[in-house]
């Protein structure tokens, strides 16, 4: 088994042929309809496009792995097995599910394919893990954003499959496959049709003051004075006011960055098989800057050189940054 | 026969509160079944666990079914240890499970399977059934559309089915405590500030809105889910029980009125009426049932 796959994303075409281009060993991907986890207008592949995909990583050594991650609610569950039939058909390499049904489905049809465990499963503890690799055949979990490197290294040595983490990208600290605050606010379900936040909902304001307001459907996210930096309104990364906190806080988590380049080599010494890169819905440049400085990182560990870690540091650069619940649970 | 089911107490009530309102409970309330145990935080779990044989021998005496809860998260050593002991073999208890790791414990024995599960459609659901699940109790988003064809398939299955009418929805679980956050703390020293919000924190937007309400490492609506004008709906689509979030309310009056509806004493105009009457503290709403935003509060198109 390898240690250190980087998984990048692939919101497009376009964007698979840059992440594969720029050295990645997998990039997922998924159809344009609620079936994946990243269902926004303008991204994602129609089935024509995915068989090409295939052959474009195919040809250079690169996997595909299709996120079919999202929970099918009764009575369209067949969207969710003719995209795991067309993967099948297409050769994807990997299939990346959430939902119990989408997975029995897929293991009685077709019982070769290789299934991984999405992190919107939730599977957080060794015995939640074993259940789908007992019951499914799964054979990678993506570990959820929450769990701190010396719980990560604890459930490797207790569970019969490979292990994914995120590395670089969103950083979320609600469990995901979990979260009904973007249907709560405007009546469409991350779970159910693969949105957080949909545009169409979302709303900037400008104030008289030359503030700005951003609002998510009926619900104002966050109010911004004229010096700052207005931010897409996310209801878990928004301000809001509690009896403590009259004022106004970040109730949830102060909008960051996950940027692991830091722990890399300890993650890796750790034997994560694989890490992902997370932005489905970012630029090409974007992307081709980002894989290129992990793929250089991670070759220069398995070598036994000095990564330059700066230049992976540097991508969040301006931002604020986290290195998440990966260092300590302090956080928590 | 509509059954009614009082959910796990998701908030952190003092020991002497918990006593009384399952005293009262045993008593005096129209409900079928009482799920017992912690849901949200493993923390909180050993100030009630002593007085849980006498509650649930109570509540038996009352008539109640009594069923143990799961945690929703698990992720320490004695989170998984506390799983591992609920779902011992051999205590003739049966089990709610809302997590993955109950699930793989409780497979090939009768169980429950709770709203944290994500049972959202009749393959899961299926499959859940052919591992022991006996009843299942369906995510509050999931539209009356959804729980239509679901209700036809629990009855093929020959599962019970339920769906939250009252009290807050979950929106979120974290692994963050969001309680000890607002109070400058962490999880690990918390201090129990929880307890200081029995119907959950109130999270207001910065325009004074009402929004959400934080309950630990859990998220609620700030609403109070109420679907009393639904009732004879679900019993026609054969939804077989309701399930009640217990909320800082008379939960006994509030189970009356769903009893009531349930049976058909009253129509749902009645209940409506009588659960408006109470004046609670939160805004009603119906709109994840309607498939529309699950804060809304939709009148009926008659």
């Amino acid at each position: 088994m390898t240690v250190g796959e980087l998984v990048c994303p692939a919101g497009t075409p376009a964007a698979l042929r840059t992440a594969v281009d720029a050295g990645a060993d997998a990039v997922y991907c998924g159809f344009q309809n609620a079936t994946n986890a990243r269902n926004f207008p303008g991204l994602n592949f129609t089935p024509d496009e995915m068989a090409e995909a295939v052959e474009y990583a195919h040809a250079r050594g690169a996997r595909v792995l299709l996120a079919l991650n999202t929970f099918p609610p009764a009575g369209q569950f067949d969207l969710w097995r003719d995209a795991a039939e067309m993967g099948v058909r297409f050769g994807v390499d990997a299939m990346i599910v959430a939902d119990i049904g989408v997975a029995a489905a897929i293991r009685d049809a077709h019982p070769d394919q290789r299934l991984h465990l999405s992190v919107q499963a939730a599977a957080s503890s060794p015995e939640a893990i074993a259940y789908y690799v007992e019951n499914f055949g799964i054979r990678r979990v993506v570990l959820p954003r929450i769990l701190t490197i010396p719980e990560i290294r604890g459930i490797m040595g207790e569970i019969p499959c490979e292990i994914e983490t995120f590395i670089f990208g969103n950083h979320g600290l609600m469990v995901e496959g979990r979260c009904s605050l973007t249907n709560y606010a405007t009546g469409l379900s991350t779970n159910m049709d693969g949105v957080c936040s949909p545009a169409n909902d979302v709303e900037y304001k400008r104030e008289a003051d030359g503030g700005m307001t951003t609002r998510l459907g009926a619900f104002t996210i966050d109010r911004f004075a004229p010096d700052e930096t207005a931010g897409y309104p996310t209801i878990c990364k928004g301000r809001y006011r509690a009896p403590c906190r009259e004022a106004g806080y970040y109730a949830f988590e102060e909008p960051v960055s996950l940027n692991l380049a830091r722990l890399l080599p300890e993650l890796m010494a750790a034997g994560v098989h694989a890490f992902k890169i997370e932005g489905r819905q970012r630029s090409r440049a974007y992307v081709r800057q980002v894989v290129s400085n992990f793929r250089a990182a991670v070759d220069a560990i398995r070598e036994g050189r000095e990564p330059q870690l700066a230049d992976l540091v540097a991508l969040t650069e301006g931002q604020k940054e986290s290195q998440g619940a990966f260092q300590t649970k302090k956080w928590r | 026969m509509m059954e009614l089911t009082l959910a796990p107490i998701p908030f952190h009530w003092s020991r002497e509160e918990r006593r009384d309102f399952y005293a009262r409970i045993a008593d005096e309330a129209p409900v079928d079944t009482v799920i017992l145990g912690e849901l949200i935080c493993s923390k909180r779990a050993p100030f009630f666990e002593a007085d849980l044989p006498e509650v649930a021998e109570r509540l038996e005496a009352g008539g109640k079914r009594v069923i143990w809860s799961s945690l929703a998260e698990i992720l320490l050593k004695r989170e998984r240890k506390a799983t591992d002991d609920l779902c011992a073999v051999g205590d003739g208890r049966t089990v709610e499970a809302n997590n993955a790791a109950a699930l793989r414990a409780l497979a090939g024995r009768p169980h429950r399977v709770g709203p944290m599960m994500n049972v959202y459609n009749e393959e899961t659901m299926t499959w859940l059934a052919a591992q022991g699940a006996t009843h299942v109790s369906l995510p509050p988003e999931l539209p009356r559309a959804g729980v239509a064809v679901m209700a036809e398939a629990a009855r093929r299955a020959g599962l019970g089915i339920e769906v939250q009418v009252f009290g807050r929805a979950s929106l979120a679980v974290s692994a963050r405590c969001y309680h000890a956050r607002a109070h400058g703390r962490t999880k690990d020293n918390c201090q129990f500030v929880c307890e200081e919000d029995p119907d959950g924190m109130p999270l207001a937007t910065m325009d004074g809105e009402t929004f959400l309400s934080v309950n630990g490492i859990q998220t609620l609506s700030r609403s109070y889910v109420n679907l009393a004008a639904h009732v004879p709906d679900m019993r026609a689509l054969g939804v077989g029980a309701l399930r009640l979030i217990p909320q800082r309310v008379d939960m006994v009056a509030v189970a009356e009125v769903f009893a009531a509806v349930a049976t058909g004493r009253i129509d749902s105009d009645a209940a409506g009426a009588r659960l408006d009457a109470m004046q609670m503290d939160a805004p009603f709403s119906n709109g994840f049932w309607l498939g529309e935003a699950g804060y809304r509060r939709i009148a009926r198109a008659s």
